[in-house]
């Protein structure tokens, strides 16, 4: 359905410049999440790309055609915000036909194209009511049912999970990935959330400050984070580092080696320390540990482990695992 | 802390306050409008008694009615109210969105500009307007107090506007925007609906001054044919004789139409259809 192509994005606010030079390709029917930390320009991004900012350099295209003098309802995109921003005074159904009817569509492919919608995502039921007269759960379908019916090369969601409840949460994250199968559309996803990015993206672009820090799938950026910020930001419980002076380590300047790949051994092993803390979380049990030689350690154990704060325990990272960066935060060949 | 609240002392104690000050902001408009219908010895001799079969008698509104041309005047109040309401919460709620939506080159001090009114009162500028008027042929027309008020409502409707606009979802209008609404339809729309309790305390605020106002009817548009109910009302006060029963009976028919606008206005003031729009 449609490409995306970012060269070289700059966008500045008076002095303060909030992206720094982003070049991004998203093929077509790709799923592409942004995320970072807030402020790191991610959903400046996303409005830059709907054309609802315009970028102080660069390009962007969709479908190899430059969109940067085109107004949004022209370039062919759909978005769902994070507040639904349905319009109050209207119904279901006006409100997800209002951009066909802007764009002077026959009132019988409005109506055919709405009820396919709507039928898509089990709203048929809430054609004739207001917004005001929905839940949250619902309100969030018809914002997705609007941009679904605009039929777009490209979707745009800005965080749209973040209003719901967490059990509303994991059911919506399912419908969208199901949609996205369905429809194999292109989206474009903000969030600040990495397990939704983990969970739903093709691609996973993680930013910081204005910059891309890595692009990846998943797995990439789970095994190979290209540095420091990448290897906390992805994954949870974050990633335990330490620095490799401390260690008596040449060559490095941070060692880092995910929770789950730690072992705990009540007679023996590399570092000592004794339990400041359990979280018991039934699948999982998460340490805390204070080590003489490392700090601050997190263990994250399959299964159910008794253990108790103020027992003295050896970890032992594997070795296999354990990530080095150098003084740059850069990981080291 | 809950029992205190709901304690009866307590909720007797602010009801007295509030019934006191209802009383004391009614009384003057109760002892018009008892007077309005007594005979001219009835007010003097007990101003405070409501009218009995002695004291009763319509003269004063008889005396407004045959006297001068009241209907023409309530008319001109009228068209000049109106006109200069729609003028300030149009253009005012324009000047609004284009300050609270727009990020342009002197967007706050173009604000600061459009709010310096509220600190300036336009009476100071009397003779210019009135040399301006008298240049521009527009002495002893209802245009020349439409425009007079308009600029005095502006800067308040700007400046009460524009921080509600700032309260708009950013989120609703982009909507509109990728659908394709223009400007003017995001505007009206979207953007004027949601902030209606908002026009109608400006609108309540304008209102008021404007029908009330003396000053500017008597100095632009003196003549029988533009006099507004404030003006028209003067003849009945003399600088020897006064005829209180016409004052009185023209002062409680005044009341009425603002009363009405008043009403209108205050239904928004208290209902807004954002619920649910946004979150």
């Amino acid at each position: 359905m449609g490409s995306l192509t970012l060269q070289n994005i700059r966008k500045s606010f008076g002095a303060t410049e909030v992206l720094k030079g982003i070049d991004l390709s998203v093929e077509d029917g790709e799923f592409v999440i942004f995320v970072g930390p807030s402020g790191c320009g991610k959903s400046t991004l996303l409005r830059v790309i709907a054309g609802l900012e315009d970028a102080t350099s660069g390009h962007v295209l969709i479908e190899g055609q430059p969109v940067d003098h085109v107004p949004p309802a022209k370039r062919g995109i759909a978005m769902v915000f994070q507040s639904y921003a349905l319009y109050p005074h209207l119904n279901v159904r006006d409100n997800m036909g209002l951009g066909l009817k802007q764009a002077g569509r026959p009132r019988e492919e409005i109506r055919e194209r709405v009820a396919a919608a709507s039928h898509m995502l089990g709203l048929d039921d809430y054609l004739e009511r207001r917004p005001a007269e929905l839940s949250g759960g619902q309100r969030q379908r018809v914002a997705i049912g609007r941009a679904i019916v605009r039929n777009p090369k490209l979707f745009l969601f800005d965080e749209p999970l973040s209003n719901l409840d967490a059990a509303l949460r994991v059911n919506t994250r399912l419908e969208l990935a199901r949609l996205h199968r369905d429809l194999t559309a292109t989206m474009i996803y903000v969030t600040h959330d990495q397990v939704e990015a983990m969970t739903l993206g093709d691609r996973i672009v993680i930013l910081n400050a204005g910059r891309i820090e890595q692009v990846g799938t998943p797995m990439e950026l789970y095994n190979r984070p290209a540095n420091l910020f990448v290897a906390g930001f992805i994954g949870s419980p974050k990633m335990n580092f330490v620095e490799a002076e401390r260690l008596g380590q040449n060559g490095a300047k941070t060692l880092g080696v995910r929770p789950e790949h730690i072992t705990v051994d009540p007679q023996s092993g590399d570092w000592k320390g004794s339990v400041i803390h359990v979280e018991h979380l039934g699948a999982d049990t998460i340490l805390y540990l204070d080590t003489e030689q490392a700090g601050l350690v997190t263990v994250r154990l399959f299964g159910e482990h008794r253990f108790a704060p103020d027992d003295i325990l050896f970890v032992t990272p594997q070795p296999q695992r354990i990530y080095r960066f150098d003084a740059d935060g850069r990981v080291m060949g | 802390m809950s029992k205190a609240r709901t304690s009866p002392w307590r909720s007797a104690a602010a009801h007295a306050v509030l019934i006191a000050y209802t009383a004391v902001a009614l009384f003057p408009v109760l002892v018009i409008i008892i007077n309005s219908f007594k005979t001219r010895q009835g007010i003097f001799r007990s101003p405070l008694s409501l009218p009995n079969a002695e004291t009763f008698s319509l003269i004063g509104y008889e005396t407004v009615l045959a006297q001068g041309d009241f209907f023409l005047y309530f008319q001109n109040s009228m068209i000049v109210t109106v006109v200069s309401l729609f003028c300030v919460l149009l253009f005012g709620a324009m000047a609004a969105f284009a300050l609270a939506e727009y990020r342009f080159r002197g967007n706050s001090l173009m604000g600061l500009y459009l709010a310096l009114g509220i600190m300036i009162p336009i009476r100071l500028g009397t003779v210019a307007i009135l040399q301006l008027m008298v240049a521009s042929g527009l002495v002893n027309t209802l245009t020349a107090l439409i425009l007079v008020y308009t600029a005095q409502g502006l800067p308040l409707a700007v400046f009460i506007l524009s921080e509600f606009m700032r309260q708009v979802s950013d989120d609703l209008k982009n909507a509109g925007r990728i659908d394709g609404l223009s400007e003017y339809r995001i505007f009206f729309r979207l953007v004027l609906p949601l902030v209606r309790p908002a026009m109608a305390t400006v609108a309540v605020f304008t209102m008021i001054p404007i029908w009330n106002d003396l000053w500017f009817p008597l100095i632009l548009a003196p003549a029988e044919e533009t006099k507004t109910i404030t003006l028209g009302a003067q003849v009945f006060i003399g600088q020897f004789v006064t005829n209180w029963n016409a004052v009185l009976a023209a002062l409680s028919l005044a009341i009425l139409p603002v009363l009405i606008l008043y009403l209108i206005f205050s239904r928004q003031l208290i209902r807004g259809i954002t619920a649910g729009a946004v979150k």
